[in-house]
């Protein structure tokens, strides 16, 4: 049952993903970006962890990507045109460097393989408590850093996109 | 009969059963809205179909349903057709985790909601946030300006006010330590009134910031920008027509039978009577005291739904630039707020009563 709805969901994902890059009106890929998070979201729930699927839900299909879809919308995009925007040097570099980068993270993984947990689809579910007290006690430093670059990040934004003012 | 069998039997029927008196209910709020802002413009309403017009909702569906489908020949087919489904469906979903009575089982099945979600809170607001696509999409997909801006008004109302919706509940969350409805509830069922979360959890700010916040949510007046008729012909569904806009019209009223429910059960005690101990805990026999609480339960959120009209008959529209600072300058630091003075409360009292 958990086996059939990860290949599912896994090729709901992929097929997002691939769609993304095939379609070739930008609210098209938006939608199909929609399409991977919502599955992404279901892998994290067969994984047992409900806080982060809702999360996942909320902020990245629910809030990002409405900006997203906001934008393409407000500058009222067309359909790109392929022929034009082929450059040779992306594919020149794209493929190899694309290459490069699978062959570089599969030797990590397979190297790492040994230090890496397992977890098992299925029935066990974090708690959002115990999630809580991970987060907010044992990384309470890091959970805390990450938010303040957050806010720089934000300020840097503001602070770029702010008039001169004279 | 296996247990997955009848776990999937009673489901299907317990899907069937709410959702008809859900769709009712959503024809009667149409009503109900259209009788009431009558009475308050000083006339009466609709009252010509069956009794006192009872039979006024038939009559709109079968109108809506004999309507011809109009279909633009400039729109951007796909989007078009998928966005009432969207908004919809997205509606529809989100009664799915609402509990609306107390816990009674039926062959290790609960009866009285469609699924028990640990995280049920954080459900319904990610259900209700994807439902935007369905309001964002037909505005762009119309290729008509006017649905355009409806629905840049509404993508970013939605978003703006989120934050001041999702920020309110956090004190109810932390009364109850738990993010599932029924916990909510009952954390608030001890001694009646005085422990609902409105009155004993002291969350008035977080609840009245709430009720704002999900207003905006649902387009309802003051914050009906997005179909300003003044100023947008009827804004993001101008195009629709027959069924694809009543179902825009009916994800819009079911949305506020949602909200109505969600904050029932997170700021008035959900299905819990406001007399606590003082009414007998088993009235008139296990029916009727396994019924008596759906009563409650329907009854305070008809109240929140006449509150819904009420507010409507009574309030002017919003200007654009004061929405957005009313949002973001008024309710978000105000529900920061109230998160701060209900953490330190709490910890004063653990210090207190340990």
């Amino acid at each position: 049952m958990y086996v059939v709805l990860f290949f599912i969901f896994a090729a709901l994902c992929v097929a997002g993903a691939l769609n993304l890059l095939l379609q070739r009106h930008p609210i098209n890929s938006a939608l199909s970006l929609i399409v991977v998070m919502v599955s992404l979201a279901v892998l994290y729930l067969l994984l047992g962890a409900e806080f982060l699927a809702a999360a996942q839900v909320i902020v990245y299909s629910g809030a990002i990507m409405v900006l997203f879809t906001f934008v393409i919308m407000l500058l009222n995009a067309g359909e790109e045109d392929r022929a034009k925007s082929t450059s040779r040097v992306a594919s020149a570099a794209g493929f190899p460097g694309v290459v490069a980068l699978v062959c570089l993270l599969s030797y990590v993984y397979l190297s790492e393989k040994v230090h890496l947990g397992t977890t098992a689809l299925g029935d066990q579910l974090v708690s959002t408590s115990a999630l809580a007290r991970v987060l907010f006690r044992d990384l309470l430093l890091p959970f805390e850093v990450t938010s303040v670059l957050i806010l720089i990040a934000i300020l840097g934004a503001v602070a770029l996109a702010r008039k001169e003012q004279n | 009969m296996s247990t997955i069998l009848i776990f999937t039997l009673l489901s299907l029927i317990k899907i069937a059963v709410v959702l008809v008196i859900y769709l009712t209910a959503v024809a009667y709020t149409v009503l109900l809205e259209r009788k009431v802002v009558g009475r308050i413009q000083n006339r009466w309403g609709p009252s010509r179909v069956g009794p006192f017009g009872l039979l006024q909702p038939l009559a709109d569906g079968l109108k809506l349903f004999l309507k011809e489908d109009l279909l633009p020949t400039e729109v951007y087919r796909p989007l078009y057709i998928a966005a009432p489904v969207i908004a919809l469906a997205c509606a529809l979903t989100s009664i799915a985790v609402v509990p609306f009575g107390g816990m009674s089982s039926f062959h290790g099945v609960q009866l009285f909601d469609i699924a028990d979600v640990n995280i049920g809170l954080l459900v319904i607001l990610g259900v209700t946030s994807v439902g935007v696509y369905g309001i964002a999409l037909s505005g762009w997909a119309s290729n008509n300006k006017y649905s355009l801006l409806g629905s840049l008004r509404a993508s970013a109302q939605l978003i703006s006010y989120e934050l001041a919706l999702g920020l309110s509940l956090v004190g109810v969350v932390m009364r109850a330590g738990s993010l599932r409805l029924r916990d909510i509830v009952d954390v608030q069922s001890a001694h009646g009134l005085l422990s609902w979360n409105f009155f004993g959890g002291l969350q008035f700010v977080g609840f009245f910031i709430y009720l704002m916040a999900a207003y905006a949510e649902t387009n309802r007046t003051p914050f009906d920008l997005p179909e300003a008729e003044s100023e947008l012909a009827a804004g993001y569904h101008t195009e629709y027509s027959s069924m694809k806009f009543a179902m825009f019209f009916m994800a819009e009223y079911a949305n506020m039978i949602t909200v109505a429910c969600v904050a029932t059960l997170l700021f008035f005690g959900g299905w819990s009577s406001p007399f606590g101990h003082l009414l007998p805990d088993n009235l008139g026999g296990p029916v009727i005291a396994a019924l008596l609480p759906i009563g409650w339960f329907v009854f305070k959120v008809f109240l929140f739904l006449f509150l819904y009209i009420w507010v409507r008959g009574t309030l002017p529209r919003f200007r654009y630039d004061q929405l957005m600072s009313f949002g973001w300058k008024f309710l978000m630091p105000l529900a920061v707020l109230n998160i701060v003075a209900t953490s330190l409360w709490f910890a004063w009292r653990t210090t207190l009563h340990p």
